[in-house]
Order: C-alpha cells, then structure tokens, then sequence
C-alpha cells in the first residue's frame, strides 16, 4: 500500500480501465471531506507536504470560509496495492441540497463512494440522500467513520445506524482520521479492493459525461469529464449531444492536483477538457461529449437542465450600480449554468433583476457572490417559488413574482412540493411534526436510524420552506436537526397573494403569495413593522394589507406634528443650515411611494427577515 | 457701501465659564476643574480673558475702521457659560471699550444671561450700573425634579426674588428661559412651570423644546436607554400649551420659541434673525458680517494667547453664495411672526407653500394680504416646510 513514484506511475489516456478506480465521497459540510481528501492528497504523494495547504480543493474564499464545497473536482491519484499499480480517480461532490442534480452527476461518473460520517456526530439529512443517490446508481459504498481521534467519537454507535442503513455489519465500517492519517492507506486499499473498475467500449464513438463545468479567467470554460466508451484526444471536434454544438478540444488532461495536460482520455478516464467558450452554459453538466468526426448516437442516460426553484429580486442599492450590476450578474453566470435573471423593476426599489435559483443556499452564495466580487449593495426581496396558475378562461399563467399574481379569477394555484426527510434525535419529533403541521405539511413516514436518532419524512409546500423553516427547525431541535429536500412536483394549493398598501398605493416589494390561512398573520406582521419603520410624514399615512380588495389589516402612521429645532440663534445658523442641506441630500435619497417618503433603509429592514435567516443557514 | 446702507451691527460676547456643566448643554463653556488650575476660581481662570476680549473689540474696531464702517451699536448680549461669574467690573470694563470705540445708539439694548442662583440683588445692582438694561434669567422650570434630571442647582423659589430684584435694580426688560419636554417631565409639571414664570413681572419669555446633543451626558442617558425622553408629540402639546398661556397673559409670538409684551422682543436676537451685521467677541464665538460666517478658537486658553499674540482668534469663516444667504434667510425669517413676503418666492416654491396653506399650517390671512406667515400647526413644522421647499 506504498504511493507510486509519479514518473513511473500509469500514463493518462494508456491506462487499462482495470486499473481504474473512480469514486466520490458522500459527506456532510463539516464531517471532515477535505481534510480526508487532503490526507489522501498526501499519502499518495501528488502533493508535498510543505506544498500542501489546508483544505487544497476547495477553491473559491467563499468555499474555505464557509468550509462548504459548490464546485466539484476530480483528482488522479496514483496507488500501489497488493503489488500492482492503480489509478484512484476522487471525484469531488457539492456538499448541499441545492445541487443535488450536480451530485448525482458526479456520482454517475463513478462506480463507488465513500460515505464518510464524522463519528462524534452521525449521518446527517443530506449525506443520507446523497446515499441514497449513490444506491440509486448502484455505486459500491464503502463506509467510514471519521475523526476517531476525537473524544467524543462514538464508532460503536454510529457504525450501527450506519450498518442498518446500507445494510452491512458493524465491523465493515472503516475507522479513519482526517486529521491524524490514521486509517486513510487502509481506505485507499479498500477502494482498490471493493470498487469496481470501469466498463466501457474503447472501439466505440466517444462518449463522455460532463460532471462539473467551471469558468476560468484566464483558460475560460474547463469541462470535467469521466469516458464512457472510446477516447477523447486534443484537437478533436468535438460535439454536444443535446445541443449539437461543436467546439475543437484544445486542450484535454487530468488534475493531479494541478491540471497537467496529457493528450487525451481513455476508457473510465477522469480528466478536464478546454474548447475556449467562455460560458458554462455551453457545456452543461450532465451532457455528453462526442467525436464530432465520428458522433454517438446515443445520450448517456439522466441528462437535465436546471431548473430554478427560488426567485428572489435583487436590487442595488444605489440605483447608478444598475449596469455593475447587470455585469457582475453576467460574469456570474458564465460560471454557475443554474442561475437565471431577468431585469425588473419595482415601482419601490427601481431597477433591477428577477433571479432564479436551485435552492436557499444557491441563493445566498450569489448574492454574497456579487457583494463580494462586484463590491456592490444589495437589496433583496423575499424569495418566492414558482406558481402555476390557471385562470376562469382556462389560460395557464407562470408566476415567479409576486407582483405578477394576476387580479382576474384564478381557478387553480399550482405549487411546487418537495419531499422533505429530517434527521434529529428522537427527542424533538414532537416540535418537528408540530413544525411541518404548521407548514401543511403531510407525513410520509418515521424510522429510527438508532435508538435515539430518527428520520423524519414530510411533503410540504417548498414556498412554506424558503420561509424561514430552516431557521425555526433549528431553533426548535437546539440545532440537532438537519434537512434535505427534492422537489417532488406540484399540487394545488389555496393561496393568495398579499398586498401591502401605502396610502392606498400597493408597494410591490412587499407584495407575498401565501396560503390563505396565513394571509391575515403575513398582513399584521408587515403592516405593523412597516408603522415602526417609516418615519412620519407630514400627513398621516395608513398602511394596509390587502388581499385583492379586501383589508386584512391596517396601520397607521400618524402625521408628523413637531419637526423644528428650539434654538436657532447666531452660533446656530451655520450648523443648522448644514443640518438641513444634509436633510434635504437624504430626502433625495428616499424612495417616493406615492407622495410617502420611504427611506432605503425601511426597505432593507422589512425585508430583512428572511435575509437574516438566509444567512443563518448559509452559516450552518 | 455708504453707511446709511449698511445694516445695523450687533455684538455678542461669550463667557465661556460655569461653576459646573449641565448634563444637556453642550456650549463652549469651561468649569473650573476643567481649565488648567484644578481648584482655581472662575475669577482666577478667567484672568486675561477679558484683557484678550478687549483686544479682540480693537481688532473689530480696526476691521470696520479700514472700511469706514464704523457705526453706533443697536444691541450688546452677554452669553456664555455663566457671564454673571465674571466681576460686573469686567463686564462693564468690555461695555466701556465698545462705548468708547463704536459709540451706542441712542436706544441700545444690553443683554446679559444670569443664572437665579449665580447673582445677587447687588449684582443686578452693579450690573445695571455698568449699562445692562436687559437681564435675561435661566428658570428652566419651576419642578425641583425636572430640574435635577437638567442638572440645574437652584431652588426655584430663587426665581421670583431674582426677578423682582431686577426690577428694583432698574433693568427694563426681564425675560425668563424655560425649557420643556425634559424626561420626567408631566404635561401638569410644564403647565405649573409657565405659569409661574408668567406671574412674575416679566416682559420676555422663551420656552425651549430640550435637544438631546450628541457628546453630553444626557446624550449618553438617553442612548444607553437610563432616560427615556418623552414622545414628539407631547412636547408638541407643550409647545400649544405655552403659546395658549403666553397668549392669555398678553404676549404675542414673535418667534417660534418666544414670546413678548409689546416692546419687549429681544432686539439682538432679531439682529440674527434678520442676518444684520453682528461680532462675537470671546471664544468660540461666531460672527456674521455682510455674507461672511467666521468662528473663533474654542479654547479660552488658546483665544487669549492668540489675541496676546496680535493674531486673530478666528478658527475657520465661510463666504456665504448667493444660494446659501436666501437659503438662511429662509430659515431664519419663516420663524418670525413677520414671515416673508410671498413675492421672495418662486412658483413653484409657492406651489408647495401652497399646499401647507391647504393643510393649515400656514395663515390665511397674512397669506392673503401676500405674507408668509406659519401658522401654530406650521411654527411646529418649520424645519420640514424649509427642507420641503428645495426641490
């Protein structure tokens, strides 16, 4: 079990398919993944130890600092076992349940999976799914308990809920530490032995799966790919099956853990592929790649587009930052093939764009995404879902923003739903059934994982889960819980859209589609923190909810009746003139709803809710 | 400009010294533990101010002198601080160069402030000797709790003797400074307040709605939550409350925070209001002369080695552009009951103006006769119609 001397180990594109091992590992967010794949970094001696840096795949700030992986990666890496010479290829896998669709590409590409669960705290709601994904594809799974070095590792236990999971014996669980190496040779043997290498036609057209697409400044779009059937080789034309586009490979090699190129990719091959098109978009995950000369005919199976699922508006803050932001925007997305946008405007916050995401999390990383990058200020409105509607004349309507959500007599409101699986100790399924009770939610069905560990099914409406659920779920299980979610499709739903008024003018922003039973909560809610937020004008102000003509709640701002200094004397004059040039500059900086003075910052916070719990999760 | 052109000039003189600072001013004004000598008297403190003060009156002297500006004074007024801790002597001293260099109207008024509790009947005495004819006392309120919550340290007893002292020394224009809407503070205790100073024999009164200034310790009370100052519009009710009960005892307004008998309106502070020409002598003190703003160095230590030094005090001035005098002269004028004329304003100023008149806050019948003149509702909102007017 000793690492290959790298100038005598196998060559890219002349290494036989049996020598070809290809895996992923199935973790949660702070289980350890990087580390462990740091340590195997290591060992197999493709990255020095004084070359080495903590977390070394892990690319983006956002990504080390969160400790979170969005883009995967794949890494060759040389081992010798039982006196033969191998390829282990580890394919990295995006860590959240917004990219589920992206995981189970990454998974496709492999033939096993590590499922690594940190034993000091046992399998988490995601890493089950993400296993469930991998049984789904009949990947090999090994598993394994890590941070054993802890104090507080429990193997026994977790080796049991893990055992009852995959249906294997306690024993078969592997002990490992990330952080100490102790157990990682042993694994890496393991993957040798139990995971199967790679079938394919080497006569036949090319074939390849594109798991992971990624833009890169300076080389543009790099493409991970694993080789179905035939050969992949530089300077090829090469085509997309789903789209027909052709594109010459200039560049094809593997990442070891630098990108090194090579030539080509044989059989069961992992490595990366440069055309020169500069927009993800054109290379999209789960297509696959042909020999334009010579194309295949058939797809490889499980090819989708993304489909967003949570809408939100973005809107600079300062109205001039509209074309930055339109360009960050656009950078944005040459490298994330999920996000979409379209400009809108508000009557409220002016101009901006509509946005759709995967997820809550895919959300929160663009917005940071754009803060951070583009140096911009943002305003965010509360994300939403996407609403089909059929109205009395039979005409079917898609709504992904609340303003939208017509006057005229619907018939039908359709809503996505998702099936939602919780893990949690068994001592709070009382909080989390009442929980999803209050969410419409429907349950599907319970299991024990261990004694005091259960998971936790539930349908419910995905529009009730980008409202704070994550936040409240967490709150009501001191943190114990985790969720994961997949849409599931969509069901008719009794929902109503909530206007919020100004003086009788509806402000766009704060317009809501929620179930009607709720209706009446989100009005006193917003009405009342609106009072609090909106300074007093110089006539009274009433703020109304509305749900189409009717008033579901009211407020009101009284009228200012004092806005005058006492004192206005010689030492005065000067700073008070100052005073009220600097007043009128901030007035200008207002935003006028009718004739109401709103300043930016009363948007911000009534906004501000759902911000608040974004980031929160995005913490976890 | 010939000197019949010319407006009338004024001069302010600052005393920058208490026996202790209140915990909502925030003045330039100097304790004894302050200053360098620790336990020093104000007297000792202020050793050379007033010598630097004197200096400072011949550098204006020489300032209108070289323009051939030179013209009798229409109003004196002595701020500060506390200028009653100074000897009458030396405030008569500072009265004597200004006589001496300037000359007086005929029918000059001489203001000083005075603290109840800070001067004598003597000192009113001396003080009317020296040419005062204008006292203007600190009552703040008649409650002994809203008092404290102010810092203040008299016993408001004090107050009806130090007022009839002044009569009997001779002054001829008394006014009371009262000071509403403090934490604490009830509607009964405000109306008890102004009808105490309302039964004295006084001419002038001024009721100040309290202003939280960043920097001083009610600032910091009220930030960290200690003090809860009372809602906006229960001070407005205060503010309708003093204008009833002035009204009722024979005074008019004539500015937002005050109100007279007829004749006794404070002349100097018309003089700022009007934007006439007026010289403050002292530390800190601000200046407004044909369109310039200029204000000297805050520290009486530095004021007066600036002055020994034959340099000027001044600590930084502004030129005012031709926007800058109509936009002050706007948000001076509009709090006086004499208004502006209509015809000083655009349309569409007058468009907005317009509907302020709509809304009552403006007087039908001064609008009518083609004067802006706020009405009650429109004193309390003067600094929105201001800002309204920009647009």
């Amino acid at each position: 079990m000793p690492a290959i001397p790298l100038d005598r180990a196998p060559k890219p594109s002349a290494t036989d398919p049996l020598q070809i091992r290809n895996f992923s590992i199935i973790a949660h967010i702070d289980h350890g993944k990087s580390t462990l794949a740091d340590r195997m970094l290591g060992i197999t001696g493709v990255v020095e130890a004084r070359n080495m840096r903590a977390q070394y795949l892990d690319r983006m700030d956002i990504e080390r600092e969160r400790g979170i992986t969005i883009k995967s990666q794949a890494v060759r890496l040389p081992w010798q076992s039982e006196g033969s010479d191998y390829i282990l290829n580890m394919i990295d896998t995006p860590g959240h349940v917004d990219f589920t669709y992206e995981v189970s590409r990454s998974l496709a590409a492999c033939e096993g999976a590590v499922l690594l669960v940190d034993c000091a705290q046992g399998i988490e709601a995601q890493t089950l799914a993400n296993l469930y994904l991998a049984m789904e594809n009949n990947l090999t799974i090994i598993p394994v308990l890590n941070k054993i070095d802890l104090p507080a590792a429990q193997p026994e236990k977790f080796a049991e809920e893990l055992a009852r999971l995959i249906g294997c014996q306690p024993e078969d669980c592997l002990r490992v530490s990330g952080k100490t190496g102790a157990g990682v040779a042993e694994l890496l043997d393991q993957i040798v032995r139990q995971v199967p290498p790679p079938q394919g036609d080497p006569k036949a057209p090319a074939r390849a799966l594109i798991f992971d697409s990624v833009y890169d400044l300076y080389r543009g779009v790099v493409t991970y790919v694993r080789v179905v059937d035939g050969n992949l080789k530089a300077h090829d034309q090469i085509q997309m099956l789903s789209t027909g586009i052709k594109h010459e490979a200039l560049e094809v090699g593997v990442i070891s853990p630098e990108p090194v190129s090579s030539g080509g990719l044989g059989v069961g091959e992992v490595g990366y592929l440069i055309t020169g098109v500069k927009d993800v978009r054109q290379s999209r995950v789960g297509d696959t790649i042909t020999n334009a000369q010579r194309p295949a005919t058939t797809q490889l199976p499980g090819y989708k587009d993304p489909v967003p699922m949570v809408f939100s508006g973005l809107y600079p803050l300062d109205s001039s930052e509209y074309p930055t932001l339109r360009e960050a925007l656009e950078k944005l997305q040459l490298n994330d093939a999920a996000l979409v946008f379209e400009p809108e405007t508000s009557a409220a916050l002016g101009f901006g764009f509509r946005c759709g995401f995967l997820g809550l999390l895919h959300m929160e990383i663009v917005r940071e995404r754009l803060e951070r990058e583009a140096g911009l200020d943002l305003i965010s409105t509360a994300p939403n879902v996407v609403y089909n509607l059929t109205l009395d004349d039979g005409t079917i309507v898609k709504v992904t923003n609340p303003s939208e959500f017509p006057m005229t007599k619907i018939d039908e409101v359709r809503e996505p739903i998702v099936r939602a699986t919780i893990l949690a100790p068994s001592e709070f399924i009382g909080a989390i059934m009442e929980l999803c009770q209050t969410r419409r939610g429907v349950l599907q069905g319970m299991d024990y994982l261990s004694e005091d560990r259960v998971e936790i099914r539930y349908t419910l409406p995905l529009g009730e889960i980008v409202f704070d659920f994550f936040d409240s779920l967490k709150s009501k299980t001191r943190g114990y819980a985790s969720l994961d979610y997949e849409p599931i499709g969509e069901a008719p739903g009794e929902l109503v859209k909530v206007d919020i008024l100004l003086q009788g003018e509806a402000v766009d922003a704060f317009s809501a589609i929620v179930h009607r039973d709720k209706a009446y909560a989100y009005g006193v809610m917003m009405t009342g923190k609106l009072r609090e937020l909106i300074p007093r004008q110089q006539f009274e102000v009433p703020i109304q909810a509305a749900v189409g003509s009717r008033i579901i709640a009211r407020e009101s701002i009284r009228a200012m009746r004092k806005d005058v200094l006492a004192k206005c004397y010689g030492g005065d004059i000067s700073r008070k003139r100052k005073l009220l040039e600097k007043q009128k500059e901030g007035k200008k900086r207002m935003k006028m709803v009718g004739r109401v003075e709103v300043p930016q910052e009363a948007f911000i916070a009534a906004l501000s809710t759902n911000e608040e719990v974004d980031k929160a999760k995005a913490k976890k | 400009m010939e000197k019949e052109q010319l407006k009338p000039l004024s001069f302010y003189i600052h005393i920058p010294y208490c026996i202790r600072r209140c915990g909502y001013c925030d003045f330039n004004t100097y304790t004894p533990s302050e200053l360098k000598d620790g336990e020093a008297s104000v007297a000792k403190v202020s050793q050379g101010y007033v010598d630097a003060a004197i200096i400072e009156i011949n550098q204006a002297f020489a300032f209108f002198d070289d323009k051939n500006q030179v013209r009798p004074i229409e109003t004196i007024f002595f701020g500060g601080g506390t200028p009653t801790l100074l000897p009458a002597a030396d405030l008569a001293r500072i009265l004597d160069e200004l006589r001496e260099k300037f000359g007086f109207s005929e029918n000059i008024e001489i203001t000083t402030e005075a603290n109840p509790d800070s001067v004598s009947a003597v000192d009113l005495k001396n003080l009317r000797t020296a040419g005062m004819n204008r006292v203007s006392f600190g009552m703040q309120s008649a409650k002994t709790h809203v008092l404290a919550t102010l810092d203040r340290t008299h016993n408001p007893a004090r107050v009806s003797e130090v007022v009839n002292e002044a009569i009997e020394a001779g002054f001829e224009h008394v006014s009371l400074d009262l000071i509403y809407g403090v934490p604490g503070e009830s509607i009964d205790d405000w109306k008890e307040s102004v009808n105490t100073a309302l039964s004295l024999p006084i001419d002038h009164l001024s009721a100040y709605a309290l202003i939280v200034e960043e920097g001083t310790k009610l600032g910091a009370q009220v930030r960290r939550g200690d003090v809860v100052m009372p809602p906006d519009d229960e001070t407005a009710d205060k503010y309708l409350l003093v204008d009833e009960l002035a009204t009722k005892a024979g005074m008019d307004w004539y500015e937002v925070s005050n109100w007279s008998l007829t004749g006794g309106e404070a002349r100097h502070n018309i003089a700022y209001w009007h934007s006439n020409d007026w010289w403050g002598i002292g530390a800190g003190a601000h200046s407004h002369v044909q369109g310039v703003r200029w204000w000297n160095v805050k520290h009486p230590t530095t004021y007066i080695s600036k002055l020994i030094s034959g340099e000027s005090p001044m600590f930084e001035n502004e030129t005012l552009t031709k926007e800058q005098i109509r936009f002050e002269e706007i948000l001076l004028r509009i709090r006086l009951s004499s208004g502006l004329p209509l015809a000083f304003f655009t349309e569409p100023e007058l468009a907005i103006l317009n509907s302020y008149l709509a809304q009552g806050h403006l007087e039908e019948k001064a609008w009518q006769s083609g004067q802006l003149k706020l009405s009650i509702s429109g004193r309390l909102l003067a600094d929105q119609i201001v800002r309204a007017l920009d647009k």
